[in-house]
């Protein structure tokens, strides 16, 4: 979908991400997701009372680790109060950074070649959660809500790109290079489905060479489709609107993802009114260089440094081989890949399985380089099967050890040359018919063949060695 | 005199979360005006070069260790809420804002 | 008998925590009723945490060295399991799930804890009265209000109720009740206690700390309160000072400023007391000078932007769904502002209107933001005074303990009579009240004692050299 001729839209993203760390921003209460509602709460993260804040060493550690990711100025930082009544947050204000972040300034470059700026990234903290109980299960027409504070206090990193995105694509291909962004930094998993990434849009549209115009904000984007169908419904209902001589009102606007339009949420008729001011119960927080030093150490190279090493492995990767390459990246499982390109094996083949059957595992520590390089030679070489292999694979994630001896273990014994020529020889004489067809070049008949061996081998023949065969007798 | 008037001091309670009686209205706008009043002597100042306290001391990254601590029993703190129900705080239902 | 002999006492096995625990029930029982001095008594708590003591004297142990004392605790300061209110409505009932490093502190060290004193409600006030379940009489003239905010734990003590309290001074609520009931009352430097636990009012300026019967007492419970804690970001980052050892080291050598300020508008008998501390601080061997510190004169209006600011952030976590009262309504706002209208008073919510004003959009730098830069000038005014001399002098009140009702129609008046003891907690420096004179109907007066950030113990052994003069010895 593109804007009528003459209009451009103008979009910038603020994303949220919880930090990985093990406990809350503020107190040591466990940071999981999914555990029993106000399991994980104390004094602090239920702002009971009396209690105070102490901010997570490691949390402002992920912060300087996304801010260095992103290219940003990692300055001295303070900790302000947003000040606003909202059940879901026990204090009634959030902990957050307003004008001296810990991140500033920065820039994402994307897979497309685009650059966006990065304006800020900063340290706050997230909020409880509320179920609505009612018809709907969204807050209009509930009757009550139930509220759970086990994600109150949760670290967050809010990440704020400059007004740079010009498509809805753009859009989609910056939320999803920062995801992997995060992922690779170690401070994010990146689970939107989990809601530990969340994307706000700030949408407004143009006539080409104006001004900004109007924006609205989009929230409850939770995934990439989402926030692509938003932002386009957005930009061509403002374009519409538009140019109907009607005006855009500045407004936060809600994203449906079933009837797949935005709807208003709230009018910003004056500007909210937060009543930021220093957080008392916090001093302020200045990483010297030999933190900064610590931080960086730790941090790996990026994912467009990472797939590109990997695109260099496979020449000219086909669409599918690019999406494995970037599921691959995401996990951080490309050292199988190129432990295979340094062993001299076939990088497509192992690209496949690494984003496949590697991808689909919840851990691989198991499995080694070395016996995951042997594997894939094995199946290059004709030695297992494709299906062999990838069973190999299952098992040598599942418990380790080395692939001949699995292989042994299931049965994958290869049949021996011989052997192999006297059960094709054998159908061959069974077959006259068929053998005739495939020698007067009919390679279909290959498969026909391929299918006999294997029942009478109980699949434990190789098809490419019984294939090889075939046209040794042609 | 700081001008006070009686539609700020409405919008405050807003913000505030107070619901204030006419009565009550007239009275914060008299008082609170005496009080900022009692601070013209502190606007009059010259203070443009002057940095902000904020805090009595200039601590810096004052953060604890990431190792996990013990959380509170969910039934000690259900037990204070005004109303709960499913192992959650229970509140009427919410208007308007969704985050 | 003092906190310092009772805690020997017991520790020597001469008398039980028991024993002194059922003293300070009788003593509370004989006159509570009268004074309001405490909102809740924690007899079975005082006896089980007596008996703790007595048990490990039995066996041959040190329970600490406050063996025994019993304390009262301002009903600010969160002890798990005892109703803990602020003197509000909004969170009556409620019993705090864990306890305040303070408590903590105090059990460790052997003390007893009887019961949560009355304040004003949220600490906002200078005499009890604002206090949602009534005002704490003055034991030396019930006619008269303790002061405040720490009004209970002043009454307490100068009741004879128990020899020590804890109270909370964010412009003066430690020290000013102090000297109207004729007491010591320590304002630490900021940081010295951990102010985890302590409900708070204003984050900024708020710190806990001792009231007793003499000076040598209230350095002993400030020794056991004080030192780093990990669970408070601004707690200082060193071990409690050693106060006691220091007490008799007397002020010889010591230059002290006499600051025209801190007397400014006091009654003629206050400004007497003060001037007479003056000449036997002299006669002690210090140099005393006289000076100005124009500064100081801001500091009321300072303080009234900044403290109402962080309160009405503080005090927005009373909403009704955590904990405390709620006053049910059709939707969750709604609710908010019924639980928020019945449960807090007019003073509480004057303050959180001002500070909600000062913070908002618009009037933010006319207000706090200049403040908090008066704030800076009165730091660096006394850090000049402090390049003089080394520990400064003034009255804690204008005057001596008034009656009640004759400030409350007023607040600005209410409010001037934390002017002398606001700046230091502006400035995040340490001060102290100690009972030096006579004024009024022969009420008691205070004088006192400032100093820059970790300096009680200079301050104590100067508030020393005039407990000892005042009482003949």
């Amino acid at each position: 979908m593109t804007l009528p001729e003459g209009w451009e839209m103008v979009v910038g993203l603020e994303v949220h991400t919880e930090l990985r760390t093990a406990t809350k921003m503020f107190c040591g209460c466990a940071n999981v997701f999914g555990a029993e509602a106000n399991t994980n709460v104390c004094p602090v993260c239920l702002g009971l009372p009396g209690s105070l804040p102490v901010l997570n060493e490691r949390a402002v550690s992920m912060a300087m680790a996304i801010g260095m990711a992103l290219h940003a100025t990692i300055a001295p930082s303070t900790f302000h109060r947003k000040n606003y009544f909202y059940p879901d947050m026990p204090k009634d204000f959030q902990i957050s950074q307003y004008d001296l972040p810990i991140n500033s300034g920065g820039y994402l470059d994307l897979p497309d070649g685009s650059r966006v700026r990065i304006e800020r990234a900063h340290l706050e903290e997230d909020t409880g959660k509320s179920t609505h109980l009612g018809a709907s299960g969204r807050i209009h027409g509930a009757d009550r809500s139930l509220v759970d504070y086990n994600r109150s206090g949760v670290p967050l990193v809010e990440i704020v790109s400059g007004p740079d995105i010009r498509s809805a694509a753009q859009a989609r291909l910056y939320a999803s290079e920062l995801r992997a962004v995060l992922i690779a930094t170690g401070a994010s998993d990146g689970r939107m489905e989990e809601g530990s990434m969340r994307i706000d849009a700030n949408v407004s549209v143009r006539r080409n060479g104006e001004p900004f115009g109007t924006r609205c904000e989009i929230k409850n984007l939770n995934s990439l489709r989402s926030l692509q169908r938003a932002i386009e419904f957005e930009a061509q209902r403002q374009v519409e609107l538009l140019e109907g001589g009607g005006v855009v009102r500045q407004e936060t606007r809600h994203w449906d993802e079933t009837v797949g339009a935005t709807s208003t949420m709230r009018v910003k008729e004056e500007a909210e009114d937060y009543r930021y001011f220093r957080e008392p119960d916090l001093v302020d927080l200045a990483p010297d260089a030999a933190w900064q030093q610590r931080v960086a150490d730790e941090l790996g190279p990026m994912p467009a440094e990472r797939r590109a090493a990997v695109v260099g492995l496979l020449g000219e990767p086909s669409d599918a081989q690019r999406d494995a390459i970037d599921v691959v990246i995401d996990l951080g499982l490309e050292r199988f890949v190129h432990a295979t390109h340094a062993a001299g094996g076939d990088v497509a083949v192992a690209l496949a399985r690494v984003a496949n059957e590697l991808a689909a595992a919840e851990d691989v520590s198991k499995l080694t380089e070395a016996a995951f390089v042997a594997t894939i030679a094995l199946e290059s070489s004709g030695q297992l099967s494709a299906t062999q292999a990838k069973t190999v694979l299952a098992d040598l994630i599942a418990s380790g050890g080395e692939p001949r001896e699995v292989a042994a273990a299931r049965g994958f014994e290869q049949l021996s040359a011989d052997s192999l020529g006297d059960i094709v020889a054998a159908l061959i004489a069974a077959n006259p018919d068929e053998w005739s067809r495939f020698r007067d070049g009919d390679d279909k008949l290959a498969q026909f063949f391929v299918g006999l061996v294997m029942r009478e081998t109980k699949g434990r023949a190789n098809g490419k060695a019984v294939i090889a065969e075939l046209h040794a007798r042609r | 005199m700081s001008g006070l008037t009686r539609t700020e001091v409405a919008h405050v309670a807003r913000l505030a979360r107070l619901r204030l009686s006419d009565e009550e209205l007239d009275l914060f706008t008299v008082q609170l005006a005496r009080i900022l009043d009692h601070a013209a002597d502190m606007q009059s100042l010259d203070l443009a070069g002057v940095v902000a306290t904020a805090h009595p001391y200039d601590l810096i990254n004052v953060v604890r260790e990431d190792v996990v601590r013990p959380s509170l029993d969910r039934d000690v703190v259900l037990a204070a809420a005004p109303d709960a129900e499913d192992g959650c705080f229970a509140v009427p239902r919410i208007m308007g804002e969704e985050l | 008998m003092n906190a310092t002999a009772m805690a020997e006492r017991v520790r020597r096995g001469e008398t039980s925590a028991r024993f002194l625990a059922e003293e300070s029930l009788r003593a509370i029982r004989a006159r509570n009723e009268e004074l309001n001095v405490f909102l809740h008594v924690d007899e079975h708590g005082a006896m089980a945490a007596a008996a703790r003591v007595d048990d490990a004297i039995a066996r041959g142990e040190d329970p600490g060295r406050l063996a025994g004392v019993p304390i009262a605790l301002k009903d600010n300061l969160c002890q798990v399991g005892v109703p803990t209110t602020c003197s509000s409505r909004i969170l009556e009932g409620w019993r705090p799930p864990y306890s305040a490093t303070v408590v903590e502190r105090l059990l460790d060290a052997g003390a007893v804890p009887m019961g949560k004193t009355n304040l004003d409600e949220f600490a906002m006030g200078s005499s009890t009265e604002t206090s949602a379940f009534g005002p704490t009489r003055n034991p030396l003239d019930p006619t008269r209000v303790p002061g405040g905010s720490s009004g209970g734990s002043a009454a307490a003590v100068a009741a004879g109720m128990t020899p020590l309290a804890l109270g909370s001074d964010t412009g003066g609520s430690i020290r000013q009740p102090a000297a109207l009931c004729g007491i010591v009352g320590v304002k630490p430097t900021y940081g010295l206690v951990s102010r985890y636990g302590l409900i708070a009012f204003a984050s900024s300026l708020d710190q806990i700390g001792p009231f007793a019967t003499s000076v040598a007492d209230a350095a002993l419970l400030l020794e056991v309160i004080a030192g780093h804690d990990p669970m408070d970001s601004t707690s200082l980052p060193e071990p409690a000072p050693s106060l006691v050892a220091h007490l008799d080291d007397g002020v010889a050598g010591r230059r002290i400023g006499l600051v025209r300020e801190l007397i400014e508008g006091a009654d003629a008998e206050i400004v007497t007391a003060v001037e007479r501390a003056a000449s036997v601080l002299e006669a002690a061997g210090a140099t005393v000078v006289e000076l100005s510190i124009p500064e100081l004169r801001l500091g009321l209006s300072a303080y009234y932007l900044i403290a109402p600011a962080e309160a009405s952030s503080n005090l927005a976590r009373y909403d009704g769904v955590r904990y405390g009262l709620r006053v049910t309504d059709e939707d969750v706002t709604a609710m908010n502002e019924a639980t928020r209208t019945a449960g807090f008073g007019a003073e509480v919510k004057r303050r959180i209107m001002l500070g909600t004003y000062a913070l908002s959009a618009g009037y933010y730098d006319a207000y706090y933001g200049q403040a908090l830069k008066v704030r800076t000038q009165m730091r660096d005014a006394f850090k000049r005074a402090y390049r003089d001399v080394d520990t400064l002098l003034g009255a804690t009140t204008p005057s001596v303990a008034f009656t009640f009702g004759s400030k409350t129609n007023d607040p600005m008046a209410m409010y001037l009579s934390d002017v002398f003891t606001i700046p230091t907690n502006l400035a995040g420096e340490a001060a102290l009240s100690v009972p030096f004179g006579r004024g009024e109907a022969d009420l008691p007066t205070g004088v006192q004692l400032l100093g820059p950030g970790r300096s009680e113990a200079r301050l104590l052994a100067a508030a020393k050299v005039l407990e000892d003069v005042e009482r003949g010895s």
